[in-house]
């Protein structure tokens, strides 16, 4: 018989200790994907999950990982329900996670914002610093990355290329 | 709300998934294919987040359909006819340079549009849209770079862009196209499509002035997307695109 986690918060606890698929220094709720976890009076566990990004593919995998962890501690109902609202934002990033990515080898992203310009000269453009040596001799190389998440750039301080989690 | 809304927001929200589902496997055609590598990944990583919002715009109008069609079912098993899409997004790739100036006429519509639908009174539709507009906004950006690059720059570069430019203008029209079905959702679903027009125009003609590039007369303009009247590169796109979820029904991996 598997112990039973009975409160929300505990539920919550649960779910901490599932890493993000592609960035697994994060755990999934400090990235900010599980919003609320409610456990109903007939033991039905509901998860509200936003997406990071549209077409994130690892989406489906948290989704059923989710279910997985709870399952694994009693919890065989479990709904989960896919909220847009308020979209997912890296701002939401506590100073702690942004500092456990850096220590990963992934740049912590900016602020997000929106008041840019939509196309704007190409030196506009932030230097993110360098996750390894801490120089803002970068350069951006590409907003598109390995994952939806990353932008490559390239410290010309060490000579490295290197990720950045960026701003959205 | 009524069922002429209903059946209204049913084919606006095929229109808004049709179109980035159309153009992001356009896209996915330059993997493994690209340029220099960053532009493969760029390219994937855009198909990637059109595609993902196809997905949430068609589960969206499936629900609203309420004939028990999800996503796939939508995606996978209509017929070109039943496609919503413009024409514009459906043309094939050509090189670089056209696939980039497609790329940049589509994302200074959609970003606007997106901004708009963000503040739609139907809440989900909303939210779908919010997450897509901050996607929105990295897509223009890349794809307006390559165009003031590509402009401003070699005699052949130029060349192509503004080749790209002349051949892609006639098919804008159907951005911008209102017809009933924007009618009925006009100031509460949706932004007015005409009331987009000049902040288009407006994106379009600066960075096409900044890259050098001459912004075409308004001349003949396609129609008939909207209305699943498409061109014969759609078929063969779908052909591909479809083959697996129809030859194996029900299939799971």
């Amino acid at each position: 018989m598997v112990s039973r986690a009975s409160t929300e918060t505990e539920l919550f606890g649960l779910l901490r200790g599932i890493p993000d698929p592609e960035v697994p220094a994060l755990d999934i709720v400090e990235l900010g994907i599980v919003r609320r976890v409610e456990l109903g009076p007939d033991g039905v566990v509901t998860v509200d999950v936003t997406p990071t990004y549209s077409g994130c593919p690892a989406m489906r995998v948290i989704e059923q990982e989710i279910v997985a962890m709870l399952c694994a501690n009693g919890h065989d109902r479990v709904e989960l329900r896919t909220v847009y609202s308020p979209a997912w934002t890296t701002d939401w990033l506590s100073d702690e996670a942004k500092a456990k990515l850096k220590a990963y080898g992934i740049a912590a992203p900016g602020r997000a914002v929106v008041d840019q310009p939509l196309v704007p000269l190409t030196s506009a453009v932030r230097h993110a610093a360098c996750p390894y040596c801490g120089s803002s001799n970068t350069e951006r190389k590409s907003e598109f990355g390995a994952t939806a998440c990353k932008a490559i750039h390239y410290c010309h301080h060490c000579q490295q290329p290197f990720e950045e989690f960026k701003a959205l | 709300m009524g069922s002429i809304q209903g059946g209204a927001l049913f084919e606006y929200l095929l229109r808004l998934g049709d179109d980035r589902l159309v153009l992001g496997h356009r896209l996915s055609e330059w993997c493994g294919h690209g340029p220099v590598l960053e532009e493969d990944i760029a390219l994937a990583n855009v198909a990637l987040d059109l595609i993902g919002q196809a997905t949430h715009f068609l589960k969206l109008a499936g629900q609203v359909e309420g004939k028990g069609r999800d996503e796939d079912a939508l995606a996978y098993l209509r017929d070109a006819i039943d496609y919503r899409n413009v024409k514009l997004v459906e043309l094939p790739n050509g090189d670089f340079g056209r696939t980039i100036v497609r790329q940049f006429l589509f994302d200074a519509w959609s970003v606007l549009l997106l901004d708009g639908l963000e503040r739609a009174a139907h809440s989900e539709l909303a939210g779908i849209a919010a997450k897509a507009h901050k996607e929105a906004r990295y897509h223009i950006r890349h794809s307006g770079d390559w165009v003031l690059r590509l402009g401003d720059g070699t005699e052949e570069s130029h060349r192509r862009a503004q080749t790209a430019l002349d051949e892609l203008w006639p098919y804008t029209g159907e951005l911008l196209a209102a017809d009933e079905v924007d009618r009925v959702l006009a100031g509460t679903v949706a932004p007015d499509p005409a009331a987009l027009e000049p902040a288009w125009r407006h994106v379009v003609s600066d960075v096409v002035r900044r890259a050098t590039l001459t912004l075409p007369a308004d001349g003949y303009m396609h129609s008939g997307g909207r209305q699943g009247r498409h061109t014969e590169h759609l078929g063969h796109l779908l052909d591909e695109m479809q083959i697996l979820a129809r030859s194996h029904p029900g299939a799971k991996w």
